[in-house]
């Protein structure tokens, strides 16, 4: 039952209330009139700290605190996807609907639909022996995603008493009866869960599937795997939400949940606005047909910006738990720890390195561990994974400060923006020498089968760059005048690598998404190029020449050609690669120099 | 304690001062960001709000500051209320103090409405996304970094840099291109001084502006802490503009370091912990309460773009005001002052700034189709440009290829004649698109790497020259 308490003090989104013996930790609190929600931080005998959900004025000393017994969850089960909510899971086009387009207190509409009704397909039969994890139903969600109804986490093992026949029915009905060893219980198409509390899995695998995304740098230098974690980190305007959206639309997840934590609201309404005109390049479908998203942006309460980042992971599991793909992106994990900052000082706790809680760290890692490639409960063999993937806003884009430095432990692949390259507007601008993938080796065999020289093209080009880097230490020391044609070629063709290849623009209708074969076909003629022109410059042709060919335009203009068209233009371009510098070999005799 | 005893009865138990604040006890009712009264002794009244109420001391916030107070014969009265603007159309031609007051000496006004002046966050689903260009006829804003209507981009300056020139240019210039509705102007100005203050209101004036500007003035011998209330204020008047009245509203928010000291000095005397360099660690929720307040919302006609001025402490891009800034605004314009000092105008770095939302205010329809790409092709070759010039300066001309001469040679012409002109000179956008392509045929088009061959074509004066040659010809 709930308990009730009263408010002895009040302090921004922080309350702290007394007579409240008998509450829990993390149990979700309704306070005075207004029933703001907030849920409780801190117990201290009858003592809580609690932090509000909602704004907190007009709040005053001595008004009612009434506990709710239940710790803040979510609602799980069909019409999530294609749902826009804020940090605790409340739909945010109903608030619309009910309140106009503000935000204000005092409303909270349930996450689901509750009288909405879905065509529901059983799949067991009676006496059926059920363990946790077993699908018992199916409900298409949207037309991209089949959503399993499965026998919930609690329930170990039992029998099915009843199952309702296919038809319609609203999430709250009653689909099932099981019968366990405690008793009989009552399945509908939703339940609830802990926000704060993991799901549980069976076992967790190795992740050596490489999550593909359509991004050329990231696809063929640093990948994430399935089920991998991947940061972002980069100062204010290095492209870190531009990345987060373009993955969002373009990554081969199952589902997709995008998270704008503390971020900005026209950010949130792009993708709004964006999403449900795109299709996926799979399916054909629309991105809205197995997207979430989680929007809790800078001007909403900052207690709702802290659990955001556990309401977006929970639905990540449940749709993990039912065998798909999905992956989180988080936008940004700064403004979390911030949030955690800001409460934690609230709560005058002995502050860590630049305030932020001792515990930053650990509550990262349970974030970040909450991410994996699984075999799922049940009966059947299903594999789910959870790719995570959080960008960091370090304070004057500095890499040495907490948040960036624990994350940087926590996860395998590190995409370090420059804000060199975005200030001459070269995107995405990941630093191609200081970002990493640790998952790449384990990927060696899945890349040979796309093409087996991937892993000497990927380092070809790496030390072809690292060639130009090189020269330009000395160049700035001793002069261009001393370069020969041979030099001169690293760096032209080290500019057509990072103009033609690297360089994406997540804007443009075709060079937005590169899929995977592209992405090697692309790197492979350019690094041919850079063979033959070595070949042509070593037999003396001019190198000017060799940049005059008309393949190198066509090069050039590679992004742009659509995906379904490539296969043609790779061996048009390898035909003319071979005959124009074939030719340039007959123009310029061997032996003849410059 | 009733509430009907409590409101409207003066408490004189003040029991501390400290910096702006007041701590008062035996008061219970109170809540949380309520309104109150502060009484001196000898009668005048001031304004606070309760930023933190406990069962035994409540904490009160002083706008008009704490000087003159003391514990005895001061005391407070509570209003049961949150702190709100009368609104009405009549605040445009009008002047109020930074705690919205009249200061002009005219009428007070007759209040449509009441709203309370902290706003409430836009439910991000009933955002419309901005998508209008502004001409604002200063070439490197337009070409490079456009504004958009809706938008959030500050200036982020450096004391004497002439980021108020900038500023009354784009008030003077800046239209939405086949709208006739002028911008209504909302002018929230903290901790500036006289001079400055007289400097906008003259050049309000002598553009014929002024009936559609409401002023908000703090100046630097005002209060301190009435800043913290200025941008509010001010922006909830913008809100009751553009959300009620429908209009198009620019709000100018100067300057923004002054309202952030204001809110450390809150933090220090609160005994906060501080965050990054002094500054509170809820800095940037709260200046997102302020920069989010910019926008367009879904079934609304009117808009607020904001134009916040910040002077970035030591010309440091990285202090926390200016990284907290670029961390929630749709972009940045930023004034160099090595530029400024080879008497440049406007001196602003078309590098580090940026507007996000380019993209969607620009192209066919609403600017030109080779905006972007055009665009992109001057930002990588001024770029390369600068790169080289250092490497010049280390190793002299030698150092480099024909091409890089020629990429030096379109900087310094991009800087003198692109970036550069005159204070009131207005370019609409063709001319600077067009400015841009001249600068840009200094290089090779095999340089072009970030232009579709189609808008070379149609677009380089080396193409359109050589057609307008032939046509002659034929
Ligand atoms: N891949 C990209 N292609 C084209 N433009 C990009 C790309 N990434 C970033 N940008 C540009 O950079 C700007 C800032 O990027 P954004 O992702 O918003 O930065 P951050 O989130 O790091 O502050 C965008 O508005 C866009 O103009
Ligand atoms: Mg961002």
């Amino acid at each position: 039952m709930s308990s009730v308490g009263t408010i002895s003090r009040v302090a921004g989104p922080f309350l702290l209330a007394k007579g409240m013996a008998g509450s829990r930790m993390y149990e979700l609190v309704r306070v005075g009139e207004a029933g703001v929600i907030g849920e409780i931080v801190r117990l201290d005998g009858e003592k809580a700290a609690i932090q509000a959900y909602e704004e907190t004025i007009g709040i005053k000393p001595g008004e009612k605190v009434v506990g709710t017994g239940k710790p803040l969850s979510v609602e799980l089960g069909p019409g999530l996807v294609g749902q826009i909510y804020d940090g605790i899971q409340r739909p945010l086009s109903v608030i619309q609907d009910l309140i106009g387009p503000r935000i204000r207190r005092g409303v909270a509409p349930p996450a689901l639909d509750h009288k909405k009704k879905w065509s529901f397909q059983p799949m067991v039969k009676e006496k059926t022996k059920i363990l946790s994890g077993d699908a018992i139903g199916m409900v298409q969600e949207t037309p991209l995603v089949k959503h399993w109804i499965l026998v919930p986490p609690w329930i170990k093992e039992g029998f099915v008493e009843s199952i309702v026949p296919e038809g319609k029915y609203e999430v709250t009905h009653p689909i099932a009866q099981v019968k366990t060893t405690e008793g009989s219980e009552k399945l509908h198409l939703m339940h609830s869960w802990p926000v704060r509390q993991p799901r549980p899995y069976k076992t967790m695998l190795p992740t050596d599937v490489p999550l593909l995304t359509g991004q050329r740098i990231i696809d063929a230098f640093f990948p994430t795997a399935k089920g991998g974690t991947a940061t972002i980190p980069g100062g204010f305007g290095a492209g870190k939400t531009v990345m987060l959206q373009s993955l969002a639309q373009w990554a081969d997840a199952d589902i997709v949940i995008l998270v704008g934590c503390g971020e900005r609201g026209n950010e949130m309404a792009d993708v709004i606005e964006k999403f449900p005109k795109l299709k996926d390049y799979r399916s054909g479908k629309l991105l809205m047909n197995r997207t979430v998203i989680v929007a809790n942006t800078s001007d909403m309460p900052i207690a709702a910006r802290e659990s955001s980042i556990y309401t977006a992971i929970t639905l990540a599991e449940y749709y993990r738990d039912m065998g798909y793909d999905v992956a989180v992106m988080a936008d940004s994990t700064s403004r979390w720890a911030e949030a955690l900052r800001e409460i934690s000082g609230r709560l005058e706790e002995m502050p860590g390195e630049e305030g932020y809680p001792a515990y930053l760290a650990s509550r990262l890692a349970e974030f970040y561990a909450r991410a994996g490639r699984v075999t799922t409960c049940g009966s059947d063999e299903k594999c789910g994974s959870i790719t995570a993937i959080g960008a960091v806003s370090p304070p004057g884009g500095d890499f040495s400060e907490p948040v960036t430095g624990h994350t940087l432990r926590l996860t395998r692949v590190f995409w370090a923006l420059d804000f060199s390259l975005a200030h001459r507007r070269h995107f995405p601008a990941i630093n191609w020498f200081m970002s990493y993938s640790e998952y790449m080796r384990s990927f060696e065999s899945w890349y040979e089968n796309v093409g087996p020289d991937w892993p000497k093209l990927r380092e070809e080009a790496m030390s072809l760059l690292k060639e130009e880097e090189e020269l330009k230490e000395v160049v700035s020391l001793v002069g261009a005048e001393i370069l020969g044609d041979k030099q001169r070629c690293v760096f032209e063709v080290a500019k057509m690598l990072k103009e033609y290849f690297l360089l994406q623009n997540a804007f443009h209708p075709v060079d937005m998404y590169c899929p995977i074969k592209k992405t090697y076909q692309m790197l492979r003629l350019i690094l041919e190029f850079y063979e033959r022109t070595k070949q042509a410059v070593a037999r003396g042709v001019p190198l000017t020449q060799v940049l005059s060919l008309g393949v190198k335009g066509e090069l050039a203009r590679m992004k742009i050609v659509r995906p379904e068209e490539f296969d043609e233009t790779n061996l048009a371009i390898t035909k003319k690669m071979s005959e124009q510098f074939g030719q340039l070999a007959e123009e310029t005799p061997e032996g003849e120099s410059v | 304690m009733s509430e009907v005893t409590r409101t409207g009865r003066k408490f004189f138990t003040i029991r501390e001062i400290s910096g702006p604040l007041l701590f008062v006890e035996e008061v219970s009712g109170v809540g949380y960001g309520e309104l109150l009264e502060v009484l001196t002794a000898d009668g005048e009244e001031r304004t606070g709000q309760v930023i933190d109420v406990s069962e035994g001391i409540t904490t009160v916030q002083v706008f008009q500051g704490t000087s003159d107070l003391d514990v005895k014969a001061s005391a407070v009265r509570f209003t049961g209320e949150t702190i709100k603007l009368p609104v009405s159309m009549d605040m445009l031609g009008r002047v109020f103090t930074g705690g919205g007051k009249v200061a002009d000496g005219g009428p007070e006004l007759i209040p449509e409405d009441y709203w309370d002046i902290h706003g409430a966050p836009i439910n991000p689903y009933s955002r419309e996304h901005p998508i209008d260009f502004i001409q604002t006829g200063i070439s490197v804003i337009d070409c490079m970094n456009p504004l958009v209507r809706g938008q959030k981009l500050p200036l982020f300056s450096g004391s004497g840099l002439p980021h108020k020139l900038i500023a009354s240019q784009i008030v003077r210039q800046a239209k939405v291109r086949g709208q006739e509705e002028a911008f209504t102007i909302v002018f929230a100005a903290m901790g500036i001084t006289a001079d400055e203050a007289r400097f906008f209101r003259e050049d309000f004036m002598s553009m014929g502006v002024l009936s559609r500007v409401a002023i908000f003035i703090n100046l630097a011998e005002d209060p301190a802490i009435e800043r913290i209330i200025t941008p509010r204020l001010a922006l909830t008047a913008a809100e009751y503009f553009a959300f009620e009245q429908g209009m198009h509203v620019l709000a100018i928010l100067i300057d923004m370091t002054n309202y952030c000291e204001a809110l450390r000095e809150i933090s220090a005397a609160r005994m906060e912990i501080p965050g990054r360099r002094g500054y509170p660690g809820y800095m940037y929720t709260d200046l997102a309460s302020i920069y989010e307040r910019a926008g367009r919302i879904r079934g609304k006609s009117g808009s607020i773009t904001q134009m916040p001025i910040l002077t970035m402490p030591d010309d440091d891009i990285t202090h926390p005001i200016p990284d907290l800034t670029g961390y929630i605004t749709e972009g940045q314009i930023i004034l160099d002052r090595k530029v400024h000092k080879t008497g440049l105008y406007p001196p602003i770095d078309p590098l580090p700034s940026l507007s996000r939302l380019m993209d969607k205010g620009i192209g066919p329809g609403k600017t030109r189709e080779d905006h972007k790409q055009l665009s992109d092709q001057l930002y990588y070759a001024y770029a390369e440009g600068k790169v080289l010039r250092e490497t010049a300066l280390v190793s002299g001309e030698a150092a480099l290829t024909k091409v890089d001469k020629l990429y030096l040679q379109f900087a310094d012409r991009f800087e003198r004649d692109f970036i550069g002109q005159g204070t009131s000179e207005n370019r609409d956008i063709e001319k600077t698109l067009d400015l841009g392509w001249e600068f840009l045929s200094v290089l090779p088009e095999s340089e072009f790497s970030r232009i579709d061959p189609d808008i070379i074509k149609k677009y380089s004066p080396k193409h359109t020259r050589k057609d307008a040659d032939n046509s002659l010809v034929s």
